[in-house]
C-alpha cells in the first residue's frame, strides 16, 4: 500500500497529566522515531490511555495537562483532532455499519485522491495486499474479527497519517489470531515508516514490537 | 381499537351510508360534492406543502443542531431546557408565534417607528395566514425542531458516538461532517417513527391550521373540520370524503417518504466515498444550528409575549412594551377561567394517570415474561399518532352518539386516552427496559414477592422516568383540540379550545390570559415531575 509519509518523528516533552487530587504522569518524555514502535504498559487507571487520547487531542476535563507533543518540527499542542493528522485504533474496530467495506476504505482516502475510479483501485490494492481481495462489496458486519480488525487498519492508514498511536488494538482477539494480527499491524506500520506508540496491558505485545517499554504507574 | 372503529364510521359516510341522515346507498355522490368545492385543489396543495416543508425543515434543522452541539457538553445541559418546549401544546405556541410575527406583533413592533416609519399596523403587509402557508411552516418548526432534536439525543446513547468521532477525527474529519457520515446513519432508524407522527401531524392539523394557516381556501383538514361542523347535515357526506382523503394522504406521504429515504441513502453513500473532510457542510451544519437556535428564541418570546399581552392593560402600536402592566384581565376572567382550567387539568390528571397506570401494567407483564413487543405491536401503539385525527375522530363521535355518551366528560376523557397512553409508553419503555434486571432478580433472590419487587425496587428507581411520562401524557392531553371537540360535542371547554375559538379574532390579551395557563399548567407538572424525585432522592447521589 502506497502511504504518504514525511518520516517524521513523534516527540513528546515533560508531560504531565493528572486528574483533581491525583497525579497519572509526570515529567514524562520520550521520542518515537519513524517506523519504531514504542510501547507504554501500566495497569489500568495509570493513565495511558489517557496519554493516548491526549496525543490524539481528545483529552479534556476533569484531567489536566501540561507539556508538548510534537510531529517532527510541528507542535501538536492545541490543534484540533482532526487536523493532526495521527491515526488512531481502538480496541474495537468501529467500523461503520451503514457502508460496505470498500464504503469504509473510501471514507478513509483522503478527497484529494482521484476520480472515483482510481479510489476504487486504490482501496482494491490496500485490500489485496491485506490478503482480503475481494471483499469490497462485503457488508463489515459478515466479516470475522480478525478481518474485522484488519480493515479497521487499512482505514486507519489509507487517510495518511504521520503517526500511529495504538490503544489496545489486540485486546479482544484470541490468542492466535493475535500474534497474527499483531504482526500484521506492525508490518504496516514499519512499512509505512510511522512514529507508533502502542499502550497495552499484556507483555507479549511489548515483546513482540522489539522497541522500548515504558512502564507507568 | 378506537382508531379502526372510528375508520370505519368516516369510511362509510365517505361512500354515502349514514343512515341516521338517509344516506342508506353505496355512492359516490360525496367525492363528486368535495372535488366540486372551489378551491379544494388549493388545499390540498396547501396541505402538502405545508406538511413536507414543515417536515424536511425540522428534520434538517434538528439534524444541524445535533450535527455541531451533540458532543459538547453544553449542549447536554441545554436539552434540559429543550424538554419543557415538548410540554408547551401546539396552540399556545401557535398563537404566541402570531403574537410575535404579525403585522402588529412585536416584531414589527420592535422596528417601529424608528426603522419602518410605521405608526400604525402596516396594511399591505402579510405575515401571518400567508396563501403559501409558511407562516404555519415557521410555526409548526418552533414545536417539532426541538421534538425532533431531543429524540436524536435519546436515540444517540444506543450507538457508541464518542469512539465514533474519535475515530473519524483521527481519519481527519471535522465534528459535524464526521457526525452526518457516521453517526446519523446509525441513528436515523430510531428517528423513523418519530419523523413520521411530525409529517403525518403537519399534513392533518387543524388547530395550527386554524391559527397560522390562510383560511380561504384553508388546508384540507380544516375544510373537513368545516364541514363536520355545520349546521346542514349534508355536509357530513363531502366532510367524511375530504378525512378520508387526508388519511389517503398521510399514508402516500409516508410511502414517498420511505422510498426518499431510499434515494437520500443512495446519495449519502456516494457522498461518504469521495472522502471529503468537511468544506460547504460545515458552512451549511452552522446556517441550520442558528436557526436552530432562532426557533427556540422564537418559542421562548413567544411564551414571554403571551404572559405579557395577559397584564398588559393597554398597548397601542407601536410601543415594544405595554404602557401599563395590570392583574385586571386575570380579575375579570378570574371565574370563568376557573372553570376551564378544572376542565383541562382533571381530564389531564385522569387521562394521564390511567395511562400511566396501563403502560407499567404492560411493561411489567413484558418484563415478567421477558419477551419485548415485536416490531408490529410498535407500530400499532404509534398508530394514534399517524392516522390524522380528523380522518377517525368523527367516526369515534358517531359511536359515540349511539352509546349516548358524547358531550360527557368521560367521552372526552376517553378520546384523549387514545392520543395519551402511546406517548406515556413509548416515553416509559425505554428507560424501563434498560434497568439492569439484576435489581429486580437480586430483590427476587432476597425473598420479595413480584409485586413487592415492583412497587419497592422497579418504581422507585424509575421514578424519574415515571414522572416524565406522567408529565407528557398530561401536556399531550392539554394539548387536544378535535378529540375535546368531537367527543365532547362542543359542551366541554377546554384551555385549548377556548384559545383557538379566541384566536379568531377575541381580544390578545384575553388570548394572553388563555394560552399562558395552558402553556403554564403542562409545564408546572413537567417541572413537578422533575423535582419532587430530585427531593425525594436528595440524600442519594446513584440516583441523580
Amino acid at each position: 500500500m502506497t502511504v504518504a509519509s514525511g518520516a517524521q518523528p513523534l516527540r513528546l516533552a515533560d508531560v504531565r497529566i493528572a486528574l483533581p487530587g491525583r497525579v497519572l504522569i509526570d515529567g514524562l518524555s520520550f521520542t518515537v522515531e519513524a517506523g519504531r514502535i514504542v510501547t507504554v504498559m501500566g495497569p489500568s487507571g495509570s493513565g495511558k490511555s489517557a496519554l493516548l487520547s491526549w496525543i490524539g487531542g481528545f483529552l479534556g476535563p476533569p484531567f489536566a495537562v501540561h507539556g508538548d507533543v510534537f510531529l517532527g518540527t510541528r507542535s501538536l499542542n492545541g490543534a484540533a483532532p482532526h487536523a493532526r493528522r495521527v491515526g488512531i485504533l481502538f480496541q474495537d474496530d468501529l467500523l461503520f455499519p451503514h457502508l460496505s467495506v470498500a464504503g469504509n476504505l473510501l471514507f478513509g482516502l483522503p478527497p484529494a485522491i482521484g476520480g472515483r475510479r482510481e479510489r476504487l483501485e486504490a482501496v482494491g490494492r490496500a485490500l489485496d495486499e491485506a490478503g482480503l481481495a475481494g471483499f469490497g462489496a462485503r457488508d463489515p458486519a459478515t466479516l470475522s474479527g480478525g478481518q474485522r480488525a484488519r480493515v479497521a487498519l487499512l482505514r486507519t492508514l489509507l487517510a495518511q497519517p504521520q503517526a500511529l498511536l495504538l490503544d489496545e488494538p489486540f485486546g479482544k482477539l484470541d490468542a492466535a489470531l493475535r500474534a497474527d494480527f499483531r504482526r500484521f499491524v506492525f508490518d504496516f506500520a514499519q512499512r509505512a515508516c510511522l512514529p507508533t506508540v502502542l499502550v497495552t496491558h499484556d507483555a507479549a505485545d511489548a515483546e513482540a514490537t522489539g522497541g522500548p517499554v515504558i512502564e507507568l504507574g | 381499537m378506537p382508531v379502526a372503529a372510528g375508520l370505519v364510521g368516516t369510511a362509510l359516510p365517505a361512500f354515502g351510508v349514514l343512515p341516521a341522515i338517509g344516506g342508506r346507498t353505496l355512492s359516490l355522490d360525496a367525492w363528486r360534492a368535495l372535488f366540486e368545492q372551489p378551491g379544494v385543489l388549493t388545499s390540498i396543495r396547501l396541505s402538502l406543502q405545508v406538511g413536507v416543508l414543515a417536515t424536511v425543515l425540522s428534520l434538517a434543522v434538528a439534524v444541524a443542531f445535533c450535527a455541531l452541539l451533540a458532543e459538547r457538553a453544553a449542549l447536554r445541559r441545554l436539552s434540559a431546557w429543550i424538554a419543557p418546549m415538548l410540554a408547551t401544546p401546539h396552540v399556545a405556541v401557535a398563537v404566541g408565534f402570531a403574537f410575535l410575527i404579525a403585522p402588529s406583533g412585536w416584531l414589527v413592533r420592535l422596528l417601529s417607528p424608528e426603522v419602518t416609519g410605521w405608526e400604525r399596523p402596516p396594511a399591505g403587509l402579510v405575515t401571518l395566514r400567508d396563501h403559501a402557508g409558511f407562516a404555519m411552516v415557521a410555526g409548526l418548526l418552533l414545536k417539532e425542531v426541538p421534538y425532533l432534536a431531543l429524540m436524536t439525543l435519546a436515540a444517540l446513547n444506543q450507538v457508541p458516538h464518542r469512539a465514533l468521532r474519535m475515530t473519524t477525527a483521527a481519519l481527519g474529519y471535522r465534528d459535524a461532517t464526521a457526525w452526518i457520515k457516521a453517526v446519523l446513519p446509525l441513528v436515523y432508524p430510531q428517528l423513523r417513527l418519530p419523523i413520521f407522527a411530525v409529517l403525518a401531524f403537519s399534513v392533518s392539523t387543524v388547530e395550527v391550521a386554524l391559527i397560522l394557516a390562510p383560511g380561504n381556501p384553508p388546508p384540507l383538514a380544516v375544510l373537513a373540520a368545516r364541514w363536520f361542523a355545520d349546521y346542514d347535515l349534508q355536509r357530513y357526506f363531502p366532510a367524511a370524503a375530504a378525512a378520508l382523503l387526508q388519511l389517503l394522504i398521510v399514508v402516500a406521504l409516508l410511502g414517498a417518504w420511505l422510498v426518499g429515504e431510499r434515494a437520500v441513502a443512495w446519495l449519502g453513500t456516494a457522498w461518504c466515498e469521495r472522502g471529503g473532510r468537511g468544506g460547504a457542510a460545515e458552512v451549511i451544519v452552522r446556517v441550520g444550528a442558528g436557526l436552530g437556535v432562532a426557533t427556540f428564541a422564537a418559542g421562548v418570546a413567544a411564551l414571554v409575549l403571551m404572559l405579557l399581552w395577559s397584564f398588559a392593560d393597554s398597548w397601542r402600536f407601536p410601543a415594544a412594551w405595554p404602557d401599563r402592566l395590570s392583574v385586571d384581565n386575570w380579575m375579570v376572567q378570574g371565574p370563568r377561567v376557573t372553570g376551564v382550567v378544572a376542565n383541562t387539568a382533571s381530564l389531564a390528571f385522569c387521562t394521564a394517570l390511567a395511562a400511566l397506570l396501563l403502560s407499567i401494567a404492560c411493561l411489567e407483564s413484558e418484563s415478567r415474561r421477558d419477551h419485548p413487543p415485536t416490531r408490529r405491536a410498535m407500530w400499532l401503539a404509534y398508530a394514534p399518532l399517524l392516522v390524522p385525527q380528523i380522518a377517525f375522530l368523527y367516526g369515534f363521535q358517531v359511536v359515540l352518539v349511539q352509546l349516548a355518551v358524547d358531550g360527557r366528560w368521560l367521552a372526552v376523557a376517553w378520546s384523549h386516552f387514545v392520543f395519551v397512553l402511546p406517548y406515556v409508553f413509548l416515553s416509559l419503555a425505554d428507560p424501563w427496559r434498560a434497568l439492569d434486571v439484576r435489581y429486580p432478580r437480586s430483590a427476587a433472590a432476597l425473598g420479595a414477592p413480584p409485586w413487592q419487587t415492583l412497587v419497592r425496587v422497579r418504581m422507585p428507581m424509575l421514578a424519574r422516568p415515571i414522572g416524565v411520562a406522567f408529565a407528557i401524557g398530561f401536556a399531550v392531553s392539554v394539548g387536544q383540540y378535535l378529540p375535546t371537540l368531537f367527543a365532547g360535542a362542543g359542551r366541554i371547554a377546554t384551555l385549548t379550545t377556548e384559545a383557538v375559538t379566541l384566536s379568531a379574532g377575541a381580544d390578545r390579551r384575553i388570548l394572553g390570559v388563555y394560552t399562558f395557563l395552558q402553556a403554564a399548567l403542562p409545564l408546572l407538572v413537567y417541572l413537578a415531575a422533575i423535582v419532587a424525585p430530585a427531593l425525594a432522592f436528595r440524600h442519594r447521589r446513584g440516583m441523580a
